[in-house]
């Protein structure tokens, strides 16, 4: 602000203000709070409630002003709490709850004020408005209009529209009912038009927002947006409060589209996809009644951001819901819709939520999910609809028709037919559209503009092996545009794509990067701490509410501190240049800074002491900001304190940090794969193109593991041929070198240098092989099968099998008349409780290949849910369109075999009851083909301890995350894909290879490798090689050395999480950057001045 | 003393990675909750010692709270498990040096959860409140 600079006094503090401010202003950016009602910074004082009246003393006479209109002058003594004024706030707050008794801001004064009633006559029990006119100034000045004003005079003043009508001047903007403190403006009362809330699209227009928002809380950039459609400044011209209150003067109205040109070698195209809508659907009340709602909708409510606050309710009365429905399959599985796929996701979704409802609502909650099949095939998702249904959530197998309002209550009757093909109704008081997943419309467009071939429902095209690439060369996609998929699955196509396209680039590396170059780092061991402190102002976002002053001055009191200021943006670039300065001048070697948080801007302090050649592990960061001065803006006095005492703690520690030297190792630039199928083919060519050596061991004496029993996919296309492309391509490759026979007797080592020891020709050669990264990729066999008269009659065959000998045109099975399939066979059973995921589709596969070979023979599917997702579904309805008989039958009543001679025919008689039906059915079968389950392979246990990398309980391999890291392992270095993760396609076996090439490369493409600074390491001294940290490590960053009776810390596998520290008994554990004295300073001086 | 000018000493351990950041999404929403708190960040609520706790308590906090990712969400895999079974012994070791179990809380934050975090700490401190001040004090 210009002006001169002004000193007064407030409440006895010195307070610098520039001429031409009020005292209300000099205080507010002094921290000191004055009650105010009618006050707004962006529009003119009015003086008009007299709360903010303060007692000024000039020349000797004190008498009684409005801050928020007397300027400030030299000198002036202004006390805000004196009992002259405090007498005089009762006595207004008094007379205006007299006057609007029902207003909740008034009835706050007056508790905080201890006023208990009021002595004058309540005109009006109902009244809310106090007459403070911010309605009408804002109206008038920031937006021009004045559509409303006072009116009457005396005892009838209040606020009006002309001749008290709806007027048309209104633009329903709402600026009046947002300003007023109360609640009295009712908008409907004012505008003819209607008003509309904007809705939070994040919130599912749950919730609404203003014009200038922050879209979701985890946005990234966290910054806000205008809504230009919506803003008055954008339609009129007018109100620009926000440019105006903006310190930071980030708002910039000119700011216009721009097109910017990229030169890019590849493009990978990531645009997700849109909710069903399930408006048109009439049927099912959506829109029509409140409390049908979709599932994403439905995952708001549950959120603790969410438009309830986590805390569930119905739309229609805000009350918790007892019993809630979902209905699947809205949006999918029906062509009639333009959606005959599969959406893959929802079922799982449906039964997380119902899940994570019963943890919302604490009294009984019933729980229905009605459904065609529960397609639960992802990766351990079996077990959570196990889980569901122990956990009491009802699955009824059923369409429903109907959703009808019972009247009044807002709940809801469900119209649906079961399984047994009768009519039944039940009431819901929530019911949950299960939506399916369809690509935006600017997808497609964006498709259609880049010229890449789409599916019929306009997905992104890609072929059976080819999970990446679009029809056009360079571009490449993932997610969910490429087909309906979960969270799990899409992070891994977007690493597969990654590294697709960095194959394509990899000439291209480095190519335009720059080094930065640092001053040597200054050797400070040995010295007395020197601490310099830089306290932000940050505009008034913390000088505003803490008196930043008052805080530097107590700052400079504390022990080792050498120096201390304050800015008003610590961030600033000017004031980095400033920090490097200071730490010259003051020799400095220590730095805090107390600001915002250490999450978003401790990087850029680090980079400021590495740049002034200090270490820029000497830094600590105290937070005074989010954790204070925001938090707290109703308490500037107690905010002060806290600030003072969260630096005082901060300087504690920072008298105790040391420089830490980050481990750095040079990395060894070649990858061993660990299986020649096709998930580690793929990987080891995706690597090999990028120009890194690959190791590839394969146990058998040929490449092309469970592939090599696959001949055609569903869609037709010969896997044999892609195979034997695929192998071709590996053998020819000079980067890749293939052991054959070849068994992994050892393995040591950590990211970046890891040797393996192997065994070939039956241990007749043992070699060693250094390399950088380890890719597992030791797939999966199918499950030999006990039942079923497997083994015993040889016309019970496997899907692979039978598969084979469809290829070979064997004549006893493509000619036979009846032929019997059942599936889950050894899968999803107690002994294994996942799903296979592939053999559902086996299935369709070799009944299409049957039929199309023989259309007249009788080919039946027993089956317990038929899990045919995405575009799978397709063929599902193809084969039924066929003739294919499906026959569901239940888990406890399994299919029965029996050997039966009929006719001179030798026959298996299958025998078993039928839900649908509810009787005995029998089939006299030919061929039996069993749907088994796919197991992992006995060796993976062994590999698994030699790489100390977990596996799950069905002995498949366990990555780190399921959805964050899909195809990374917690040990560093370490990945996985393939079969060997769990069942899948050979289409997701290849992008999962291809993605876990792309992390393998983040760490290839490194000359050297920087370990994390804060990691742990151990007191030897003090050490007894208990061995308790090495249990608790995740990492298995830390080993007991036997000999020596004292744990190591491999710091390249340390994450410095510091569980080891919290749990030695002996203290020899330690983080550094967080050692024990350190926090225990922190404590220390958090509670003791 | 007087339970209204009772003004509680809290201490908080919060995890960087939800937690704090948890806290982080409280203060730019602003959302106002007690000022009794003071956070100390640590990487993992899988840091925090028994003995940090019971120096605090030693040393006068009214209250100590541990706020960590949510189970499964622990950016370490599983220092949040650890957590979970070392503070209920923690609090077992409190109640043998006469404190009351209820002034240490464990809570799970999560980095979207700042009206949570906000939630948790205004209960926390009433809770505190209602307790009145730490017995070890003065003793």
């Amino acid at each position: 602000m210009e002006g001169k600079e002004i000193t007064l006094e407030i409440d006895s503090r010195e307070v610098k203000a520039r001429e031409g401010m009020t005292i209300l202003e000099a205080a507010k950016s002094a921290g000191i709070n004055i009650p105010t009602l009618c006050y707004h910074p962006a529009l003119t004082p009015f003086g008009a409630c007299r709360i903010c009246s303060v007692e000024i003393v000039q020349r000797g006479r004190s008498r009684i002003v409005t801050s928020c209109v007397y300027p400030v002058e030299e000198g002036l003594v202004v006390k805000t709490k004196s009992d002259r004024v405090i007498r005089d706030r009762k006595m207004l707050i008094e007379l205006m709850l007299a006057h609007a008794p029902k207003a909740e801001v008034i009835q706050e004064l007056a508790h905080e004020y201890g006023v208990e009633k009021t002595r004058f006559k309540i005109e009006d029990e109902e009244n809310l408005c106090i007459l403070c006119g911010l309605c009408a100034r804002i109206c008038e000045e920031r937006m021009g209009k004045s559509a409303i004003n006072f009116v009457g005079r005396g005892v009838n003043r209040k606020v009006d529209t002309p001749f008290h009508i709806q007027t048309e001047d209104c633009m329903a903007c709402g600026a009046c009912a947002f300003v007023c403190p109360t609640g009295a403006i009712k908008l409907e009362d004012i505008t003819r038009y209607k008003p509309l809330p904007i809705p939070l699209e994040f919130d599912q227009g749950l919730s609404s927002r203003s014009p200038i928002y922050i879209p979701y809380p985890q946005g990234v950039p966290n910054v806000p947006v205008i809504d230009r459609d919506k803003c008055v400044h954008f339609l009129t011209g007018e109100c620009g409060i926000c440019q105006e209150v903006c310190q930071a003067r980030a708002i910039n109205y000119e700011q216009e589209d721009e097109i910017v040109e990229i030169d890019a070698g590849a493009i990978i195209l990531a645009p997700g996809f849109d909710e069903f809508d399930p408006s048109p659907l009439f049927n099912y009340g959506y829109r029509r009644y409140p409390n049908v709602v979709t599932s994403i909708e439905f995952e708001r409510m549950l959120s603790a951001s969410g438009p309830f606050q986590g805390e569930l309710r119905r739309p229609f009365d805000r009350k918790p819901p007892q019993r809630i429905a979902w209905i699947q399959c809205i949006g999918s599985r029906d062509e009639s819709l333009g959606c005959g796929y599969c959406s893959s996701v929802c079922c799982t979704y449906a039964i997380k939520e119902a899940i994570v409802a019963k943890e919302h609502v604490p009294s009984e909650l019933e729980e229905t999910i009605f459904f065609m099949d529960i397609r639960t095939h992802g990766k351990d998702f079996d077990k959570f609809y196990e889980r569901g249904k122990e956990e009491g959530i009802e699955f009824i197998r059923a369409k429903v028709y109907g959703v009808e309002e019972v009247d009044g209550t807002g709940n809801l009757s469900l119209k649906y037919v079961g399984e047994d093909d009768r009519p039944s109704t039940d009431e819901f008081d929530l019911v949950v559209l299960s939506v399916g997943l369809r690509p935006s419309q600017e997808a497609i467009e964006l498709g259609k503009r880049l010229g890449i071939q789409l599916n019929k429902y306009g997905f992104c095209h890609t072929s059976a092996f080819s999970p990446v690439e679009t029809s056009k060369p360079g571009v490449f996609v993932c997610g969910a545009f490429q087909g309906p998929k979960d969270i799990p699955e899409t992070v891994m196509q977007a690493s597969g794509a990654a590294g697709s396209a960095s194959t394509l680039l990899a000439p291209a590396r480095n190519t335009l990067t720059i080094k930065k170059e640092y001053p040597p780092e200054k050797d400070v061991t040995g010295e007395e701490p020197r601490i310099g402190v830089f306290i932000c102002h940050c505009g008034i976002n913390i000088g505003g509410y803490v008196d930043v002053p008052e805080v530097t001055e107590y700052v400079k009191t504390l022990p080792n501190v050498a120096y201390a200021e304050n800015n008003l943006y610590t961030c600033s670039q000017d004031t980095q240049e400033k920090i490097k300065a200071m730490i010259e001048e003051h020799k400095l070697n220590r730095v805090v800074v107390a600001s915002c948080t250490p999450r978003t801007h401790e990087p850029l302090f680090r980079e400021t002491l590495k740049e002034a050649g200090l270490n820029q592990y000497l830094f600590e960061m105290s937070n005074i900001r989010d954790q204070c001065s925001w938090v707290h803006m109703h308490e500037p006095e107690k905010a002060t304190e806290k600030a003072k005492d969260l630096l005082r703690m901060a300087v504690a520690k920072a008298r105790l940090i040391e420089p830490l030297k980050p481990l750095s190792t040079p990395v060894n630039h070649s990858a061993l794969v660990i299986g020649g199928g096709v998930a580690g083919m793929v990987s080891a060519l995706t690597l090999a193109d990028q120009a890194f050596e690959v190791h590839l061991i394969e146990r058998e004496g040929e490449l092309g593991g469970v592939a090599k029993r696959i001949h055609y996919t569903l869609d037709s296309e010969d896997a044999q041929i892609f195979l034997a492309d695929l192998i071709r391509k590996v053998k020819e490759h000079p980067k890749i070198r293939v052991y054959y026979n070849t068994w992994i007797v050892d393995a040591y080592g950590y990211v970046g240098n890891f040797t393996t020891e192997i065994m070939r020709y039956r241990g007749r050669v043992i070699e060693k092989i250094e390399h950088g990264v380890t890719i597992i990729a030791t797939g999966a066999q199918e499950y030999k099968p006990k039942e079923y008269l497997y083994g015993r009659d040889p016309r019970v065959l496997t899907q692979l099998e039978l598969e084979e000998e469809i290829a070979r045109e064997n004549p006893d099975i493509v000619g036979c008349d009846n032929l019997v399939m059942i599936q889950c066979v050894g899968s999803r059973n107690g002994e294994r409780p996942y799903c296979s995921r592939v053999c559902c589709n086996q299935a369709i596969k070799n009944a299409l290949k049957l039929k199309a070979i023989k259309p007249e023979m009788n080919i039946y599917i027993l089956y317990r849910d038929m899990r045919t997702y995405g575009f799978y579904e397709e063929y599902y309805q193809e084969a039924r369109q066929k003739g294919v008989i499906f026959l569901r039958y239940d888990p406890e009543d399994k299919p029965r075999l029996s050997q039966e001679r009929k006719n001179g025919r030798y026959l298996i008689r299958v025998e078993g009851k039928d839900p649908v039906l509810g009787e005995e059915v029998a089939i006299d079968a030919d061929i039996i083909a069993l749907g088994v389950a796919m197991v992992p392979p006995e060796e993976a246990r062994e590999l698994a301890m030699l790489y100390k990398v977990p596996l799950n309980e069905d002995g498949f391999f366990l990555e780190a995350h399921v959805k964050l890291r899909p195809v990374d392992f917690a040990t560093d270095g370490v990945f996985l894909c393939g079969l060997a993760h769990a069942p899948k396609s050979i289409k997701e076996s290849i992008a999962q290879a291809k993605a876990a090439a792309s992390r393998a490369t983040t760490i290839l493409a490194k000359e050297t490798i920087t370990a994390e600074g804060i990691v742990c390491s151990i007191n030897e001294d003090i050490c007894s090689g208990c061995g308790i940290c090495e249990v608790l490590c995740p990492y298995g960053a830390i080993v007991v050395n036997k000999e020596r009776k004292v744990a190591e810390v491999n710091e390249a596998l340390c994450k410095g999480c510091g569980t080891c520290c919290a749990a030695c008994p002996s203290g020899a554990a330690q983080q550094r950057g967080f050692t024990r004295d350190q926090i225990a300073s922190m404590v220390e001086t958090a509670l003791v001045v | 003393m007087n339970k209204e000018e009772f003004e509680p000493k809290i201490l908080a351990f919060c995890c960087n990675w939800c937690a704090y950041a948890g806290a982080d999404l409280a203060g730019v929403s602003r959302m106002q909750y007690p000022p009794n708190i003071r956070i100390i960040r640590i990487m993992c609520s899988g840091r925090v010692e028994p003995e940090f706790v019971l120096k605090a308590f030693t040393l006068g906090a009214d209250g100590v709270l541990v706020l960590g990712c949510h189970p499964g969400d622990c950016h370490y895999l599983s220092g949040n498990y650890k957590t979970m079974r070392r503070v209920p012994l923690t609090k077992r070791l409190l109640e043998q040096f006469g404190v009351e179990q209820e002034r240490l809380k464990l809570e799970w934050v999560s980095a979207a959860e700042g009206a949570r975090f906000a939630q948790v700490v205004t209960d926390f401190t009433s809770k505190v409140k209602e307790l009145g001040p730490n017995p070890l004090k003065g003793s």
